[in-house]
This record gives C-alpha cells, structure tokens and sequence, in this order.
C-alpha cells in the first residue's frame, strides 16, 4: 500500500494551501528578487558613496551626488524630461482616443486593424528609430517628396530638432495608449449608449457624459503606460533628438557609460524613480477625486 | 382612460425592417392610442424588438418600408433624441457612474429642465416608483438589488413625463414575486399617469394580465392584434393559439350546411359541428381549437345533446393545484388535454383514471375555426 510520490506531494498540497499559494509565488518572486531587487539595493547604495577612480565606488558616504542636482543644469533637464514625457502622454491620447473609439465600431475589421496596432512592435524598437531618420532627414523621403511636387524649394530641417524626438516618442508609445483604451471602450455597454439617446442626449453630450468617463480607466492607464517609459527614454532623443538636448534617461546612460560616474548616474535613476512614482501617486488621487466628484467607491 | 374617438399617438403604416438578408420585421401596420397599454408580445426572433427600436428611432425603417408616424408625424428619419419618448430597458441600463439621482436627471439635464425644479422632480419620482430618496438618492446602481435598479430605470423615464412611455421586456430578470407586484404597479401608473405604454414581452401571461390591447407577432409579421379576452378566446391562428396559453388541436372536413354551423368529419370518421366563419366552406379542411378548460370528460355513453364528443382513454392524470389536467389518447395517435377544476382530490376525488374509455365532450360554440397562417 505505497502511495507513488507524486500523490504523496499533491496530497500535501492539497492539504496546505499556504504552501500552495507559496509554490506559485516562488519561481516568479525569486527572479524578481534575484535580478530586479538585489540591482536596484545595489544601486541604491552606490548613489551614496564616493565615485570610484576608473568607474565603481569607493568606501563611504556622501550625498553629493544627489545634491548636485539642485545645479540648474540639472534642473533643466528633469523639467525637459517631465514636459517632453506630459507632452508626449497628451499628444498620444489625443492621437490614440479616435483610433480606439473607430476599432471598437470597425465590425469585421476590428482583428485587422488591432493587428495593424500592434504591427510596429515585430521589428525593435532600435530598428523603427533608425527607420525615422530616413524619413525625416533633408534628403529624406518628406523633403523629397514635397520639393518633387514643388511646394517648397529648401529641406526643411527635421531631423535633430525636438519635433523630431517628439515625433519619434509619440510614434514609439502609441500603440500602449491605444490598446488600453480599445480594451475599456470594447467593454463599454452599447445600450447605455442608446439611453443616454433616449434621454435626449445629443452625440457630444453622449460622449463627454457617458462614453468618456465610462473608459476613464482605459485612459488612466494608458497615460501610465506612455508617461512613464518616456520619462525614461534615452533612445529617441539619442538618435533622433542628435543628442542636442538631454533627458534624464541619457543622463543616466551616459554616467554610466562615457562618464564612468556611477555612483551619479545610481542617483539620477533614483531621481527618475522618484519622479515616476510621484506621477503614479498624482493619477491615483486624480482618479479617486474625479471618482469621488462621480460617486464610484 | 383609453380614448378610442382620439387620434393614435402610434402608427405603424406597412413598416419593413431589412438587415442585410434578415426581414426581421415585415409590411406591420398598427395604432396606439393615447393613454393605451399597449403589448407586443412573441417569441424570441418574432420581430417585436425590433419594432421597439423602430419606434424609438435606434433603427429607421427600409427605403419604401412605410412610415412610423408619431402624434402624427412622420419619424423615420428622426434620432432618438429627437423624439421625446421615454424608455426602460431591458437590462435597465443605468449609468454604472452616476448615482441614482444622477442617473435619474440625467434626462431631464438633456432636456434642459431648469436647475431649480430638478431635484423635486427627481424626489418626486422615486417616490412615484416607492423608492427612498434619502437612502437610495446616493447610492451607485452596482449597490442596489435587481428590483431597486428596476424602479430606478423606470423613475429616470418617468421623471421626464413622457406621454409615450417604451418598455424592453422590464420585468425579463426580476424574481416571479416581484415581478407580480411590479406587473399591478405598472399597470397603476399607467392609468393614473395617462401614459402611453409600449410594452414587449415575451411572457404570454404578462401581457394577458397588463395590456388593454395585444399584438402578438410571429415570423416579423402582427399575427393577432386584440384586447387580451379576444386574443385569448378567439385565436386566429394556429401559432395564436399555442403561443397564448394552451389549446387542443382538432382537424376535419366540412360537409355540409347545419343550425348553428357546419356539420364537418374527421380523418377517423368522427362528427363534428363547428361554429360559422368565413374561411368555411363546403369541402375545405377546417382546423379548430379548444381551451382545455372548455373541454369536459364524461363517460362514452352520457355525452350531453348536440355537444361534440371524441372518444379515448386516459393516458394520464396529472395534478397541477388549482387544476388537473387529463391527457386522452384518441385514435390515430392524437390527444386531447382537459383541464378539470380541483376541487379537492380528498373530498370530491374526479372519477377518471389511467386506462378508462372516455369521451371528451365540448360545446360548438366554445370551439374557435382556425385561419391559415
């Protein structure tokens, strides 16, 4: 009367939930912790020590790396950053909210165009970026095209401009814009729609009303989802932006590359980490008051 | 409260509804009268829905497909929200992010009620649909019962007094108790408000108890349209018939000429008498119903002068409470149910059992000549 192994395990199992629950936790929790938390702990310390020779850190403590930050040059990148990142976030819901609204009444087409959404994200984003500058260079595709049909005589000066890496941002996080808000307004209950009609509210009055705050949580997130990686972006700006103006994210890059100050380039990330988390907490409350003003839980 | 002399608020002139290859409502024709509790009533699919929609302008009928007219003119082209109707959903529709109280004005902030009379109106008619505004007034839809939510939907249409008032299948997912009690209080705001209700459904008994007038629809077309009593009693088809409560089925050849009808034969040489109609004649196959209750069981050889009788045998009781209903085989594989009155199995216990010849006897009159459908 031997029980095999494997009932013996799923007996104790069955019996113990907390282990259970444990054994679903660890694999993913581990990795976290291993290449995640131990990182950034290490980071953490190093923005509080000395800078080290030739890269690393030496012993002790200091908090000058964070003090320099109250320099204005630094300054004006974090402001740069943050504007460049609320920029990009309007930019892309004001983009992004039609197109979600059309997919969701695009019938059979609705596969297709989602695909379509989502297309961008099979070739790297490296790759993509490298594609712009041959679109908006002076010899490229837009100022040939326009000079062949004669409607300006001299390129216009794209590439290396803030347009150009707000061109690029907002071509970039698009797509985690759209898909947030398609998923709330798919979900949207179309007869709420005929109600508000009913009632006699016309098609403005029915979207600002009804339809609007009814993906309020679609567009939360996907402001989250487009905010927070272009604060961080250091890509765009490098390639398209001909690293003219700096953003926090190169900063970071740089420090930790070319500078070989890693302990600053440790405080910078804390720096961006802060100001991520401040955003976040800034939504949240947004959220409950505006949830608050229109009676949700 | 119906006024029969005054122009109908509703008409319905020869209304088609196309989708794509899909006629889901066809060539329809009816009016409703002001103050009227008007059902329309049919399985799922019958078209009555869409009729709905049509009146509340969701959906515009065909090209060419007639005209829905309202206090006399021409909609078809008109947007719900230049109607002016009132409506309660089906699934009641409330606004999951607005309070009752904001769900509830929200018609009449769309209408432009002034500021100042909105929040007596809305106080107002909470009250009309017994709900308690300083209790309920806050709360949001999601906390609230299916039965409050009902009265919710229906005060967010009724604050807005609409002389034509829509309702999508309302009582469809609320518990039988309640929807008895919602089923008269419907019914009472309907007269006391002189409200036109437009009311679908697909429970035959609803629309019995509630309406003054009935359009059953079958396959995208009005199959009957009467007052509950004469849909009933006299169906005019065989799917009137069996959708509006149940009914016996018996088919037969006319012959001749007699008092009070037409003498007519079974396919298994039975004699008949039906009632006179005007599909009958001479030669021509006739099907006619009967209600259960009309129907009578005797014995064989005790059937009453000038009734119709056929014989079987009991195939089965079975005791349904206030009825019993008696299953009879007839030959050529037929059956008849007769619905007895119950009136106690312990003290006047009726007299058939399984296996008993029996005749099942019935008045000429009680019996309706069915029209092809």
């Amino acid at each position: 009367m031997s029980r095999s192994l494997r009932q013996r395990a799923l007996d104790y199992f069955h019996h113990n939930p907390t282990v259970r629950a444990w054994s679903l936790v660890a694999p993913g929790g581990l990795w976290l912790l291993v290449f995640f938390l131990v990182p950034v702990f290490m980071m953490f310390t190093y923005s509080f020590m000395p800078r080290g020779m030739y890269g690393g850190v030496e012993s002790g403590f200091t908090l000058e790396h964070y003090l320099r930050f109250f320099d204005s040059l630094y300054l004006t990148i974090l402001m740069r950053t943050t504007v460049d990142a609320t920029v990009c976030t309007v930019a892309c819901l004001l983009l992004g909210y039609p197109v979600a609204y059309a997919i969701t009444r695009a019938g059979r087409f609705k596969g297709l165009l989602l695909f379509l959404v989502i297309l961008p994200f099979w070739t790297s984003f490296l790759v993509r970026t490298f594609a712009m500058i041959f679109l908006l260079r002076d010899t490229g595709l837009i100022n040939t095209a326009l000079q062949s049909i004669g409607l300006i005589d001299e390129p216009i000066v794209m590439l290396y401009t803030p347009f150009a890496v707000m061109l690029g941002l907002v071509y970039g996080y698009l797509p985690f814009m759209i898909l947030p808000i398609y998923a709330s307004l798919e979900k949207l209950d179309l007869s709420l729609l005929e109600a508000a009609e009913v009632l006699g509210a016309r098609p403005a009055a029915r979207f600002f009303r009804v339809t609007l705050p009814l993906s309020l949580p679609g567009v939360v997130a996907g402001a989250l989802l487009v905010f927070i990686p272009s604060l961080g972006s250091f890509l765009t700006s490098d390639l398209l932006g001909g690293a003219k103006e700096i953003l926090i994210g190169n900063l970071v890059q740089n420090q930790f590359t070319a500078a070989r100050n890693w302990p600053f380039g440790s405080a910078a990330s804390f720096v961006l980490m802060a100001l991520v988390l401040v955003s976040v907490l800034i939504y949240l409350r947004v959220r409950e008051r505006s949830g608050d003003a229109a009676g949700a839980p | 409260m119906v006024d029969a002399d005054a122009a109908p608020v509703v008409e319905f002139r020869r209304v088609s509804k196309t989708f794509g290859s899909f006629r889901a409502v066809r060539d329809i024709s009816f009016e409703i009268r002001k103050g009227e509790f008007f059902s329309l009533l049919g399985p799922s699919g019958c078209g009555k829905t869409t009729t709905l929609r049509l009146l509340a302008g969701f959906e515009s009928p065909d090209e060419d497909g007639g005209e829905v007219r309202l206090h006399g003119d021409v909609v078809n082209k008109k947007r719900p929200y230049e109607r002016r109707l009132a409506m309660v959903f089906q699934n009641y529709a409330l606004f999951p992010h607005l309070t009752v109280e904001r769900n509830i004005a929200f018609g009449l902030e769309m209408r432009g009620a002034s500021k100042s009379e909105m929040p007596d109106r809305v106080v107002a008619a909470m009250s009309m649909v017994r709900l308690d505004a300083k209790t309920f007034g806050r709360r949001l839809p999601a906390q609230l019962s299916g039965g409050q939510r009902q009265r919710v939907a229906l005060a967010r249409a009724l604050v807005l007094e609409p002389s034509i008032l829509l309702l999508d299948e309302p009582l469809g997912a609320i518990d039988l108790k309640l929807r008895k009690e919602m089923q008269l209080e419907l019914k009472q705001l309907n007269e006391q408000l002189g409200t036109t209700f437009v009311y679908v459904t697909h429970d035959q008994e609803e629309a019995l108890t509630m309406s003054d007038r009935i359009a059953v629809m079958d396959n995208a077309r009005v199959a009957q349209l009467g007052s509950p009593a004469e849909i009933y009693e006299n169906p005019r088809t065989r799917f009137v018939a069996k959708f509006i409560g149940e009914s016996n089925f018996v088919e037969a050849t006319v012959s001749d000429r007699t008092e009070g009808g037409w003498r007519a034969v079974t396919a298994h040489g039975e004699h008949l008498i039906v009632p006179d109609h005007k599909t009958i004649a001479a030669g021509r196959a006739v099907c006619i119903a009967v209600r259960p209750e009309w129907l009578d069981i005797v014995r064989p050889d005790a059937v009453p002068a000038g009734e119709n009788a056929l014989t079987g045998a009991v195939r089965d009781v079975l005791y349904m409470g206030e009825t019993l209903h008696v299953l009879v085989a007839l030959p050529g594989d037929r059956s008849m149910t007769v619905a007895l009155r119950n009136e106690g199995q312990f003290l006047r216990p009726i007299p058939w059992r399984r296996g008993d010849e029996v005749a099942v006897a019935w008045m000429p009159v009680d019996c309706q000549v069915l029209e092809e459908e």
